[in-house]
């Protein structure tokens, strides 16, 4: 079976029932809070905090595998580029240094960069469990309803949602071509070279283009007719009240975010915490 | 409130900006509240384009000049929006699939209430009730990809009837529908209109489908005009309908070849009105008298199929232990439902799918280790969408594409495409831009491109999806014209008169597995295969049926015997 891009399933776990709106909201409330904070005894926490929402959204390994090993692999390249590009980067940032082994010319490993790297990874490493379980625990039709509620103008906000509707049309598509055009002789393994392959690809993209413009039209023309784009705001079928689960959801990410910044403000005095004097 | 006006054309015009004539010129119509009404007419004559004006996507989308007046319910079209215009007719478009806007039933029920800004609460009663209404309440969670063709319709359908309009129009409601679904959607849209009193407007050009149930008027349009304006008994009864390309109804035909002359004294508007002590003489005499010896001669064995079994995950069976021959030279038909399996054994056949088990067979030999690219020279395949195959700009680099891509010299390429070409009567465009085409031209590129290759059998998908009674007979004849030269055809499709008029066996897919193999005459007349196929009985059928014919199956028998003999010629 083909790979589903968003694999939503409803699952009956206290994740699943927030509404979209909330989880938009908390998760933009602790991503902020993780991106602020260079404290790496916050992020830890929130790291933690992150693994249990992830364990209580029942979200099976198999299932975000291949987003993850991409992940980390982001990741490691990130931190090698870094380090590359400034090794004394944690120096400047904690003010002193402890020079633990001398690698190559300019190249020495500190203390102060270990910490200061390892603390982005923690970063990482709490950012994107929430990206996960907000992408497999919201119920598309509700994404775009949150997005709207959170600013984004409903004109902006709606063809995301027409994107996760259309998207498995376009796909079966793009598969059925795919293999129409292979049987008129069409290579689309690795034995053909770059260049040809590029080629190749034009030989699916432009009918995929084609059949794909017929049917924006037809859409189009059913949403005018249906009053789409008439007024300034819209509401929305899908979008739920907001329940009890979803105010202690939104408190308790408030909460984390407060604590964060607290911290930060008033007894690091600044973003970062130092622990070297 | 009977007896209203509506809607009401007045001398009315109109012209597209990028078109050189009008596609509409002096158009008088007046529909009164209530009323029900087809609009008829060939492809090009205009008829979407009064639909467009009807709902006010002109001059919204499409723009042009207007001449003269327009009024639907009480409003000027010119002088309003789509958006006011919504509020009095609602459209039911054709592509059941494209318009479904939402991510489930209820949110596309309900898109036109979000977009007048309704609480959510309201939202939910009022989607729930109208979504009884056409028996959808069952299914407000589901997504698109769980539906079938027809509750796609009843959700559109909902959709529009959310907005309590007092008209609604439908534009070719049954192009994507197979028969059995077509029917209960005409079902369906009468109940509405019995129970809602509400102006119903029907676009089509399968008129004998729509005429399954009560009809007030038919309109004929024709070239951007008006060229009939009658009740169906008179419309039917006239010459108009094959003078202007639309096929009349095959009861119609039936006895017309049994020599009773159609009047609007026999009510011929309808099967279900067609007086039949005036005409079961005539009927019963022709039946009797027409008399063909079947000749069946068997060519050689082309394909043979045995015992395949085809999963995708290893777990649900899409093919069941699926067994059966083809002979060359032979054209046949697949039918049955969506999800069926019809197309997965193109597929398999084509080597896009691999079999689970089984054997696949070409003159006897295994075609199991033949890769896609070997397999074309042997079967090709034509999808249903010519824009899914073109992706050249010119026809004759579109034709040449297959032979390019297996290295063959230009000179040996330059033969092959010219005698492809010219089969498909393409020769003197062969420098022509593809996007100058079309659609039926479209489709014949599409199909010398596979020919290029020079395949022994050929599948199509859907051949003549969506065309009317004029472009059906150009692509079927052309059809026919390469059947004769020698290809095998393999045709899936639920068009039925496709069956009747050119294929002598169908095979029926129901669930994975072929339920049936057999005559075509013999599949449109067993009541157990029409419907777990999703056919519908044939008029011809129903018509021997009501005068009490012996043996009806071979009534059909007859009747396709003797169109092709007497009056195709073949």
């Amino acid at each position: 079976m083909r790979t589903k891009l968003f694999s939503y399933n409803y699952l009956d776990t206290p994740i699943h029932k927030l509404s979209g709106l909330t989880k938009i909201l908390s998760f933009l409330l602790l991503t902020f809070a993780v991106m602020f904070s260079y404290d790496i005894r916050c992020i830890t926490g929130i790291m933690i905090f992150a693994f249990i929402i992830f364990k209580m959204a029942k979200i099976q390994w198999s299932q975000v595998k291949l987003m993850v090993v991409y992940v980390i692999v982001f990741v490691l390249t990130n931190a090698i580029i870094t380090y590359l590009f400034a090794p004394e980067h944690g120096v400047e940032l904690y003010g002193t240094r402890h020079e633990l082994i001398k690698i190559f010319g300019r190249y020495t490993m500190t203390l102060e960069q270990l910490f200061y790297q390892g603390t982005k990874l923690v970063k990482y490493a709490s950012v994107i469990p929430f990206g996960i379980i907000f992408l497999m625990t919201t119920n598309p039709s509700e994404f775009a309803a949150s997005l709207n509620k959170v600013g984004v103008h409903y004109k902006l906000a709606y063809p995301v949602s027409l994107t996760l509707r259309y998207f498995p049309d376009i796909q079966r598509n793009y598969q059925d071509i795919s293999l129409a055009q292979q049987a008129r002789g069409l290579e689309m393994s690795n034995k053909a070279s770059l260049k040809s392959r590029f080629k190749n690809a034009l030989m699916i993209i432009i009918p995929l283009i084609f059949s794909t413009i017929d049917r924006i039209d037809v859409i189009s023309n059913a949403m005018d007719l249906r009053g789409f784009g008439k007024g300034k705001k819209r509401t929305w079928y899908s979008g739920k009240k907001l329940a009890k689960i979803d105010y202690i959801a939104l408190g308790l990410s408030l909460l984390i975010f407060m604590i964060t910044i607290y911290v930060s403000i008033f007894i690091n005095h600044s973003r970062f915490y130092n622990p070297f004097i | 409130m009977k007896n209203k006006v509506v809607v009401k054309f007045k001398d009315f015009s109109f012209q597209y900006y990028s078109q050189a004539e009008p596609t509409l010129t002096d158009i008088n119509i007046d529909i009164k509240s209530g009323e029900k009404i087809l609009i008829v007419g060939p492809s090009g004559s205009g008829k979407s384009t009064l639909g467009h004006c009807l709902n006010g996507l002109i001059p919204f989308s499409y723009r042009g000049i207007m001449k003269g007046e327009l009024e639907v319910g009480s409003l000027v079209t010119k002088d309003h929006s789509i958006y006011d215009l919504s509020k009095v007719i609602g459209t039911v478009l054709q592509d059941s699939d494209g318009q479904f806007v939402g991510l489930t039933v209820g949110e596309d029920i309900a898109f036109a209430m979000e977009n007048d800004e309704t609480v959510s609460s309201i939202m939910h009663t009022r989607v729930k009730s109208v979504s009884e209404m056409v028996g959808m309440d069952q299914f407000l969670g589901s997504s698109p990809f769980e539906l079938s063709g027809g509750q796609k319709q009843r959700t559109a359908l909902a959709g529009v009837m959310i907005d309590d309009v007092d008209i609604i129009l439908f534009d070719e409601p049954l192009a994507n529908l197979d028969p059995a679904t077509g029917k209960r959607a005409i079902e369906i849209i009468d109940e509405i209109h019995q129970t809602t009193g509400k102006t119903v407007i029907i676009i089509e050009h399968r008129l004998e489908d729509v005429l399954h149930c009560h009809m007030d008027r038919i309109l004929l349009i024709n070239d951007g005009k008006v060229v009939a304006d009658m009740n169906p008994d008179e419309m039917v009864s006239s010459d108009l309908l094959i003078r202007y390309g639309i096929r009349e109804p095959l009861y119609a035909t039936a006895l017309k070849y049994s020599g009773v002359k159609i009047e609007s004294t026999i009510k011929p508007g309808h099967m279900s009105t067609l007086s039949l002590p005036l005409v079961k003489e005539s009927i019963l005499s022709w039946d009797a008298k027409v008399e063909y010896e079947i000749i069946d001669t068997k060519h050689e064995e082309i394909l043979s199929v045995k015992h395949l079994n085809f999963s995708y995950d290893g777990t649900r069976e899409i093919l069941k232990d699926i067994n059966f021959t083809i002979h060359k030279g032979e054209m046949i038909a697949v039918v049955g439902t969506n999800g069926a399996g019809k197309s997965t054994i193109a597929k398999v056949l084509c080597g896009f799918e691999k079999e689970t088990t089984g054997t696949i067979n070409y003159l006897g030999e295994s075609i199991a280790n033949l890769s896609i690219k070997e397999r074309a020279e042997i079967i090709g395949y034509v999808m249903q969408n010519p824009n899914q195959m073109i992706s050249k700009n010119l026809i004759y680099d579109e034709v040449a594409l297959g032979l390019r891509l297996r290295n063959i010299s230009e000179e040996a390429i330059k033969d092959k495409v010219e005698h492809a070409l010219k089969i498909c009567g393409l020769l003197p465009f062969m420098d022509w831009p593809i996007s100058a085409l079309s659609y039926g031209q479209r489709k014949r590129v599409t199909i010398a491109a596979i020919l290029v290759l020079d395949p022994k059998i050929l599948i199509l998908d859907e051949p003549t999806a969506g065309q009317d009674y004029k472009h059906y007979s150009e692509i079927m004849n052309f059809l026919e014209e390469i059947n004769e030269m020698g290809i095998t055809i393999i045709m899936i499709t639920h068009d039925m008169h496709l069956m009747l008029e050119y294929t002598k066996r169908a095979i029926v897919l129901s669930k994975g597995e072929i339920i049936a193999d057999a005559s075509t005459a013999e599949v449109m007349t067993d009541d157990l295969i029409i419907e777990a196929a999703n056919l519908k009985e044939t008029s011809l059928y129903t018509l021997a049926k009501a005068v009490n014919i012996k043996n009806p199956t071979s009534f059909v028998q007859h009747f396709i015997e003797y169109e092709r003999r007497e009056v195709r010629g073949r």
